[in-house]
């Protein structure tokens, strides 16, 4: 039972890595538009977008 | 594609390569291409097509998974295009960044799939001057970014309009950022909700599962301790909007339905932190965190679920100038509908509307106003006579003097009648308020009275008992019963093509007792259409038929115009030396004859033989075809129904409900639709006043009113009613006010809706007659202190998952 006082702590750390994270991602606009981007890695076009 | 096929007849089959319609015409537009033939069904989609080959943007059709939408070719707003260069209408939409280069944002309607906003962005990329561009399929807006030396604002708006899309201005720029950031916030509040309701559950379940004894103190201490950390943000910052909207309700004087929702978290927070500081007694982390996540998935949910359905109006937010053309001594120029002055003198030409009130300075002018009275024949106007601001010109260009422009034409007192019905509206929503209010105060006071009834009995357990009455009355269960049947509905209405503007309307469409109809436009097309043409000499139908569009090939009269539709496939001979008079015809030679197609004095003037007697019963306009010799043909004209128009009345009767129609029509045209309806109710030649007075009427007998209607004249009327409907193809205004929007323009569509909203309105009932009977069996076990933490998860998540299964029957 002792790993417990190993193993809470360290998913209280994960916890705080994925929320700082989908923050970022969210922010960034990742979540914004979910069809375009699909499209856009097939095309013969190598300017960035 | 550069070698031209031409008059090759299409193999059977053969489909339009750029918008998939079937192309049977051997005069349609074809083009050799290493693939094999391109063909296409009009001119439009092939100018489209030619214009993304020759930007080389080809992948467009490899990339697409829908066909595009076939372009209608509306040469007169491309006129309108060069209005955004104005400085004026500029600075309304575009702002200067701070490296010089301008930015503005784009509302782009007609992309059907991922691939024609990539299409759309490296079109515009392409544009000389254009620093930047981005376009979001999701939004359907671009972002562009331009040097203003280097390109005009016009230019990328052609840009879009020759990929086969329209484009407006986004005038609100700054309204998008917010919209944009509060998106964004109600994504992250439901995205850390999510995130500390999975782990605090995780602290929180073994909790549960374990046996007496299994845990030892120091680790059941440590998983408070944990499930406490992750609480904090989920309350301090996912919360955080419900306790703002408790504080303002409170501060207002109200009680709306977050204030028992904060204060169950607020006690249930605070006394699990006591637990954990203690370290005895019960938490309710999992509680707190798991409710907070419904909460705030439900609001982003049914936030999503309006955007989407409102996205495809948002062009009515846009800023759309007028154009209007002045004429001064060295010619004329396109300014806008605002900037005219009463003297101004204003040409319009075919098939523009007037862009003020005036008097007809030509001669002679045809003008249609049927989205200003719902006539739909079109009226002749002689020199000297008023022309209506809003009206359409269907007959050659003309000149208006202007006489009231801006806030002073018939058009905008129109808008005003509108805004004052609407206004009136307001106190049943006040009604919905009270209601909600009164609930709060049940709860409150069960809560209250079972904590002062544990005070006597118990006190070291009343604080538990009230929270967990005030969280089982306002569970999860209770909050989505609603907000996920009305999101399912609007998805399932938006598939059917009709756009939810505002979710009362699904509500209001379940509970209608009385449809209410305008006629023309809604259950006519709005455009004349040929009904019969009879022959009267030796010529059969189809020749003569033919024979009348040869003679008004040129013409843009909306008559001729039908005849030439009617008369589509028909072998025409050749028409030479056509001559329109105004008002009354057109004479042309066909074969060596002089024949005349138009009015029947007209035609009697030239062979001076009396008309036959003709049955103009179904008719709404007669054109009459003669030559010198004698009369060859009557063509019988009049606003065709809708297809499908009596099967939906057919099926809206079998719903049990009461038709009614209003029209601004000639009382006989409106009779003679409505026998043709089987509608019985009828009243023609209305006004828009006396259209809102029979709604009033109607409602004042305790019918629940649907109005359906296009035109500006009926906005007042659908402003009245209990809810509206309008036809996708309308007047902006009717859509602007309307609560919800026909974008098919197809009644039977509005059949369906009815059938959805009934639907939706049981799947309502029976989600708050379960949470309402999940409430009624919890509540006592609450209040007799018999809830255990894990039952009430349990419980919770159960009935709350039923709740959205349930609203996901909607389809």
């Amino acid at each position: 039972m002792d790993i417990l006082f190993l193993l809470i702590p360290l998913s209280l750390a994960l916890a705080a890595v994925i929320g700082i994270a989908v923050w970022y991602a969210v922010g960034a606009g990742q979540f914004d538009d979910l069809e375009r981007p699909a499209v856009e890695i097939i095309a013969d076009d190598d300017t960035p977008c | 594609m550069d070698a031209i096929v031409r008059q090759v007849a299409p193999p059977a089959g053969a489909t339009c390569y750029h918008c998939g319609l079937p192309v049977t015409d051997a005069a349609a537009p074809a083009h050799a291409a290493p693939e094999g033939v391109r063909r296409f069904c009009c001119v439009g989609c092939e100018a489209v097509s030619l214009f993304i080959h020759g930007a080389g943007l080809d992948d467009y059709y490899r990339l697409r998974s829908e066909k595009a939408p076939r372009p209608d070719a509306a040469a007169s707003s491309r006129d309108t295009v060069a209005l955004y260069d104005e400085p004026a209408i500029l600075a309304r939409f575009a702002t200067r960044r701070a490296d010089g280069t301008m930015e503005a944002d784009l509302i782009v309607e007609g992309m059907t799939c991922a691939a024609c906003a990539w299409l759309v962005e490296h079109a515009i990329e392409r544009v000389p001057g254009v620093a930047g561009a981005h376009v979001n399929f999701a939004t359907r807006r671009a972002r562009v970014r331009w040097r203003e030396d280097d390109a005009r604002a016009s230019a990328i708006f052609a840009c879009v309009m020759d990929c086969g899309c329209k484009a407006w201005p986004f005038e609100a720029g700054r309204l998008a950022l917010v919209e944009e950031a509060e998106r964004r916030s109600m994504l992250r509040r439901f995205l850390v909700a999510a995130l500390g309701m999975m782990q605090v559950m995780m602290y929180a379940a073994p909790a549960y599962l374990a046996g007496e004894g299994e845990i030892t103190a120091d680790v059941a201490s440590l998983m408070r301790w944990a499930g406490l950390l992750l609480t904090v943000p989920v309350i301090a910052y996912s919360a955080a909007p419900f306790f703002r909207n408790a504080w303002q309700d409170l501060r207002a004087r109200r009680l709306g339905v977050d204030v028992p929702v904060c204060l169950g978290l607020a006690a249930a927070f605070t006394a699990s932190v006591f637990s954990t500081l203690r370290g005895s007694g019960a938490v309710y982390f999992d509680s707190v965190t798991m409710f907070v996540f419904f909460v705030t998935g439900a609001r982003y949910l049914e936030r999503a679920g309006l955007e989407r359905a409102g996205r495809s109006l948002q062009r009515l937010a846009a800023l759309v100038p007028s154009a209007a053309r002045r004429m001064h001594a060295g010619g004329e120029e396109v300014v806008s509908a605002a900037q005219l002055r009463p003297g101004d003198r204003v040409l319009v030409r075919a098939g523009e509307s007037v862009p003020a009130d005036g008097l007809l300075a030509s001669t002679h002018a045809t003008v249609s106003e049927a989205l200003l009275s719902g006539e739909s024949a079109p009226l002749e106007r002689r020199c000297g006579e008023r022309v209506l601001g809003g009206s359409l010109n269907c007959g050659d260009a003309f000149i208006v003097r202007v006489t009231h422009a801006g806030a002073d034409t018939v058009l905008s007192t129109l808008r005003r009648m509108m805004e004052l019905a609407a206004a009136a509206r307001a106190p049943w929503v006040e009604a919905a308020q009270k209601a909600s209010g009164v609930f709060v105060v049940v709860i409150l006071a069960v809560s209250a009275l079972a904590a002062l009834a544990w005070l006597a009995v118990d006190p070291s357990r009343a604080l538990w008992v009230a929270i967990s009455v005030l969280i089982v009355t306002c569970p999860c269960a209770l909050s989505l019963a609603t907000p996920a049947a009305m999101s399912a509905a609007t998805g399932a209405l938006a598939r059917r093509n009709v756009v939810v503007t505002k979710v009362r309307a699904i509500e209001a469409l379940a509970g209608a007792t009385d449809f209410v109809f305008d006629k023309t436009g809604t259950l006519t097309l709005g455009r004349p259409r040929l009904v019969e043409t009879v022959a009267l000499g030796h010529s059969t139908s189809g020749r003569a038929l033919a024979m009348a569009a040869a003679l008004g090939a040129d013409s843009p009269h909306p008559l001729d115009q039908a005849i030439r539709d009617a008369a589509h496939g028909l072998h025409w001979p050749v028409a030479s030396l056509a001559r329109r008079t105004a008002g009354r015809g057109i004479e042309a030679l066909v074969a060596g004859r002089r024949c005349r197609l138009g009015s029947v004095e007209f035609c009697r003037d030239l062979n001076g033989i009396e008309p036959p007697a003709i049955d103009t019963r179904h008719a709404h306009s007669i054109a009459w075809l003669a030559d010198e010799q004698g009369w060859i043909a009557a063509l019988h004209i009049a606003d065709a129904l809708r297809p499908g128009a009596g099967e939906a009345m057919e099926s809206l009767r079998a719903l049990g409900i009461s038709l009614h129609l209003l029209s601004g029509d000639d009382a006989r045209v409106a009779a003679r639709a409505a026998e043709r309806l089987g509608i019985a109710n009828m009243q023609g030649g209305a006004t828009p006043a006396g259209k809102q007075a029979y709604v009033r009427g109607l409602q004042a007998r305790g019918a629940r009113v649907a109005m359906v209607g296009d035109g500006i004249n009926d906005a007042p009327v659908l402003a009245q009613a209990d809810v509206s409907v309008a036809m996708g193809g309308g007047a902006d205004l009717a859509q602007v006010r309307a609560d919800a929007v026909l974008a098919s323009d197809s009644l039977e569509d509005l059949v369906r809706a009815v059938r959805i909203a009934r639907k939706a309105r049981a799947v309502v009932r029976e989600n708050l007659a379960w949470a309402l009977a999940y409430n009624l069996a919890v509540i006592p076990l609450a209040v007799a202190g018999q809830v255990t933490p894990l039952a009430a998860a349990i419980a919770m998540s159960a009935s709350s998952l039923l709740v959205v299964a349930n609203a996901l029957r909607i389809r």
